[in-house]
C-alpha cells in the first residue's frame, strides 16, 4: 500500500500564493498549475492518491481533479520514465523526419513509442506540434526543447541524460537556443 | 527591408531584461497612455490602426474592444491567448522568449484602455520555460512601478498573472481557454454570449493573441494612423510569419503586410528558397487549419495576379482557389512531399485534439483519420475519396466551435487540388512520387 503523499512545505506555500491570483472563491483556477507542481513532485505522474491530495489542498471534489487531469495531454496518469522524451510528430517536424527520429529512439532504447525502458530511465511519447516548427525535427524533455535534431544529437542527448540520471520536469532551468 | 515594429529590437543583447528594454524606449506606451490619454482615446487609436486579431480569425481589434460590456461594479479582464498550438505557428513563442517586456507592456496599455484591473497571460503548458521568462519580466515591471497600485500616479491599478495550460490545442479557442482558466476541461462554450459580455467567471473579458497585444505598443506610441499607413487596404501594419518546412531559412519573420508570396518564399531576406534546390509543390499559408494550395495557386491568383501576404489576397478566389492568412504559420512543401500522407498527419492531429463535445467533429475527425490511414497503408478504395469529401462537408458549419471547420478545410482543399494523387494512391497502394516522402534526418546534414 502506498503511503498518503504529502506536498513539501515550500510547495504548499507556493500553492497558497497561486490561489491568490484569482478572485475570492475562484481558487479552482489553481487546478492546472497545481497539477503541474504535483506531477513534478511525485515522480512525473498523477496517481489517484496524488489527485486526491490536490483536491484536498484546493478544497474541491476529487472528481473535479480527475476530469481535468484526464482531459489534458501533459498530465500522465501512468508512471513514466525519469526522462519523458516527447517527440513532435506533426506537420513541419513530420516533413523533416520526425518519424525517423522516433524510429531511431525506438531502436536505440529497445522500446516502442509509449513504452518505458526496464531501468525506468526513458519513456518515448509522440506529441502534437510544440511550436518549434522552424527548428524541426524536435523533442521536448522536461522544460527544454531540443531542436534541429539529428541522430547524432539524439545519441549524445541520451548519453547525457543517462549519465546525469536525473528526473526531468517542466520546471527545469532552460538554455534558450538561438533560433 | 520592411519596417519592423515588434521585432525591431529583438537582437539587442540583454533586451530580455528590464534595463535594456527600458533604455530602448520600453514602456513609453504606458507612460503616454496613462499620463496623456483617456482609455477611450487608446481604443480610438487601435480602431484607427486597422489592427486585426493575429491569432487566426483576423477580427478588428478596436471593434472587439469597443464591444466590451462595462456594467457598474463588475470586474473586466484582459486575457492574452498564448496557447499557440496551431501546427506551423511559433511566432508567439519567439516574441515572448526574445522580448517578453513587449507583451507585458502591451498588456498594461491594453488593460488601461479596457479598464481591466487584472489580466492573465494563458500560456500553453509545454512552454513552461516561457512562463518563467514572463514571470521574471512581470516581477521587474512591478519593481519599476509599471504594475501594482496607482501606476505613475494615474489612479490606475493593475495586476498581471501567468496561467499555464495543460496541453490541449482546443484551449486556443477563446471560450475553451476561459473554461481552462477557470480550472475546467477545455470544452468550448456555445456563443452567444460572447466573452465581451460573459467571459471568465461570468465577467466581461477580451481575449487577444500575443502578437495583437504587442502591436498595441507601437500603435499607441506612433498613433493609429502611422500603423495604418503600413500594409495594403484592410491588411494594415506588420505581421509575424512563422516559416517552416522545406525552405532554406526557416524562422520568424516580421513582414509588412503586402509582400508578394513569391518574394517571401524565394528572397534571401525571408525563406531563402526551397531546400536542396527542389521545386515548390504546395504551401499551407496560415497554420494547418487553412486550405492547402498548390504552387501555381499560392504564387498567383486565378486571375493571374501576384498573390500577396495579406488577408484579402491570400483568400482571393474563396475556397475554390484561395486560402487564408490565418495565424501566419507558413508551411512549405517541396516536390517530394506526399499530399495524402501529409493530410493523414493533419487528420490525426484534429482527431487527437477534438474535445468530443459535438458528434460531427468527434466522429467525423475519427473517420477521416481512419480512412486516410487505410489509403496510406495501401488498402484504399476509390469510394473512400468520395467518403472523405462527404465527411468533411458534414462537419463544416455543424459544430459548436471552429475546430470542426479547421479539420474539414485541409481535407477539402487537398482533395480539390490534388485529387489525382489520392487516386494514384488508391490504384497503386502508394504514391509514385512517394518513395521517400520526407527528408531523412541524415539528408538534412548533407
Ligand atoms: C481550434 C482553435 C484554436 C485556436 N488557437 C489559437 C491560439 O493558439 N492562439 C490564438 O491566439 N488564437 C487561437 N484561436 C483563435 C481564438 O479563438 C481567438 O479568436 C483569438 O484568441 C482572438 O485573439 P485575436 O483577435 O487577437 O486574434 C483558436 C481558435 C480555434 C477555433
Ligand atoms: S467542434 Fe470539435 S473541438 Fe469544437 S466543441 Fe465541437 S467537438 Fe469540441
Ligand atoms: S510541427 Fe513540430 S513543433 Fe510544430
Amino acid at each position: 500500500m502506498e503511503n498518503k503523499p504529502q506536498f513539501k512545505q515550500e510547495t504548499l506555500t507556493l500553492i497558497q500564493e497561486i490561489k491568490k491570483r484569482y478572485p475570492e472563491g475562484k481558487h479552482k483556477s489553481a487546478l492546472l498549475p497545481v497539477l503541474h507542481l504535483a506531477q513534478a513532485e511525485f515522480d512525473g505522474w498523477l496517481s489517484a492518491p496524488t489527485m486526491d491530495l490536490v483536491a484536498e489542498v484546493l478544497e474541491i471534489e476529487p472528481i473535479e481533479v480527475y476530469e481535468v487531469a484526464s482531459f489534458y495531454s501533459m498530465y500522465n496518469l501512468k508512471p513514466v520514465g525519469k526522462c519523458l522524451l516527447e517527440v513532435c510528430r506533426t506537420s513541419s517536424c513530420w516533413l523533416l523526419g520526425a518519424e525517423d527520429i522516433v524510429r531511431h529512439l525506438e531502436k536505440t532504447l529497445g522500446i516502442k513509442e509509449g513504452e518505458t525502458t526496464a531501468d525506468g530511465m526513458f519513456t518515448i511519447k509522440t506529441v502534437e506540434c510544440l511550436g518549434s516548427c522552424g527548428t524541426a525535427p524536435m523533442m521536448q524533455c522536461g522544460a527544454q526543447f531540443h531542436e534541429n535534431l539529428t541522430f547524432e544529437k539524439v545519441d549524445s542527448l541520451l548519453e547525457k541524460f543517462k549519465s546525469e540520471g536525473k528526473r526531468t520536469t517542466y520546471f527545469d532551468e532552460v538554455v534558450v537556443e538561438n533560433y | 527591408m520592411g519596417k519592423k515594429l515588434l521585432l525591431a529590437n529583438d537582437h539587442i543583447p540583454g533586451i530580455q531584461g528590464y534595463e535594456v528594454y527600458r533604455k530602448n524606449g520600453g514602456y513609453a506606451s504606458v507612460e503616454k497612455a496613462l499620463k496623456t490619454m483617456t482609455p477611450e482615446a487608446v481604443v480610438e487609436e487601435v480602431k484607427k490602426s486597422g489592427l486585426r486579431g493575429r491569432g487566426g480569425a483576423g477580427f478588428p481589434t478596436g471593434m472587439k474592444w469597443s464591444f466590451l460590456a462595462k456594467p457598474e461594479g463588475v470586474q473586466r479582464y484582459l486575457v492574452c491567448n498564448a496557447d499557440e498550438s496551431e501546427p506551423g505557428t511559433f511566432k508567439d513563442r519567439y516574441l515572448m522568449s526574445r522580448i517578453p517586456h513587449l507583451l507585458v507592456e502591451g498588456m498594461i496599455t491594453g488593460s488601461f484602455a479596457l479598464g481591466a484591473k487584472t489580466s492573465y497571460i494563458y500560456v500553453r503548458g509545454e512552454y513552461y520555460y516561457i512562463i518563467a521568462i514572463l514571470e521574471k519580466a512581470i516581477k521587474e515591471a512591478y519593481a519599476a512601478g509599471w504594475l501594482g497600485k496607482n501606476i505613475l500616479g494615474s489612479g490606475f491599478d493593475h495586476d498581471m498573472y501567468v496561467q499555464p495550460g495543460g496541453g490541449a490545442y482546443i484551449c486556443g479557442e477563446e471560450t475553451a481557454l476561459l473554461e481552462s482558466l477557470e480550472g475546467k476541461r477545455g470544452n468550448p462554450r456555445i456563443k452567444p454570449p460572447f466573452p465581451a459580455i460573459k467571459g471568465v467567471w461570468g465577467c466581461p473579458t477580451v481575449v487577444n493573441n500575443v502578437e495583437t497585444i504587442a502591436a498595441v505598443v507601437p500603435i499607441v506610441n506612433d498613433g493609429g494612423d502611422a500603423y495604418a499607413a503600413i500594409g495594403i487596404g484592410r491588411s494594415t501594419g506588420t505581421k509575424l510569419i512563422s516559416a517552416s518546412g522545406h525552405i532554406n531559412k526557416p524562422g520568424v519573420y516580421e513582414i509588412e503586410l503586402g509582400v508578394p508570396v513569391e518574394e517571401f518564399i524565394y528572397s534571401d531576406q525571408y525563406c531563402g528558397g526551397i531546400k536542396n534546390n527542389k521545386k515548390l509543390k504546395a504551401v499551407v499559408a496560415g497554420g494547418s487549419s487553412v486550405p492547402i494550395l498548390p504552387a501555381n495557386l499560392i504564387l498567383k491568383t486565378v486571375n493571374g495576379e501576384d498573390r500577396l501576404m495579406t488577408y484579402e489576397s491570400l483568400s482571393d478566389g474563396g475556397f475554390a482557389s484561395g486560402s487564408m492568412l490565418g495565424s501566419g504559420g507558413f508551411i512549405v512543401m517541396d516536390e517530394t512531399t506526399s499530399i495524402v500522407k501529409n493530410l493523414w498527419n493533419f487528420a490525426r492531429f484534429y482527431h487527437h485534439e477534438s474535445c468530443g463535445q459535438c458528434s460531427p467533429c468527434r466522429e467525423g475527425t475519427g473517420w477521416m483519420e481512419k480512412i486516410l490511414h487505410k489509403i496510406v497503408h495501401g488498402h484504399g478504395e476509390m469510394k473512400d475519396i468520395e467518403l472523405l469529401w462527404d465527411l468533411q462537408r458534414k462537419i463544416e458549419g455543424n459544430t459548436i466551435c471552429p475546430l470542426g471547420d479547421a479539420a474539414a478545410w485541409p481535407v477539402a482543399s487537398a482533395i480539390r487540388h490534388f485529387r489525382p494523387e489520392f487516386e494514384e494512391y488508391v490504384l497503386n497502394g502508394h504514391s509514385i512520387k512517394d518513395v521517400k516522402h520526407y527528408y531523412s534526418v541524415n539528408r538534412i546534414q548533407e
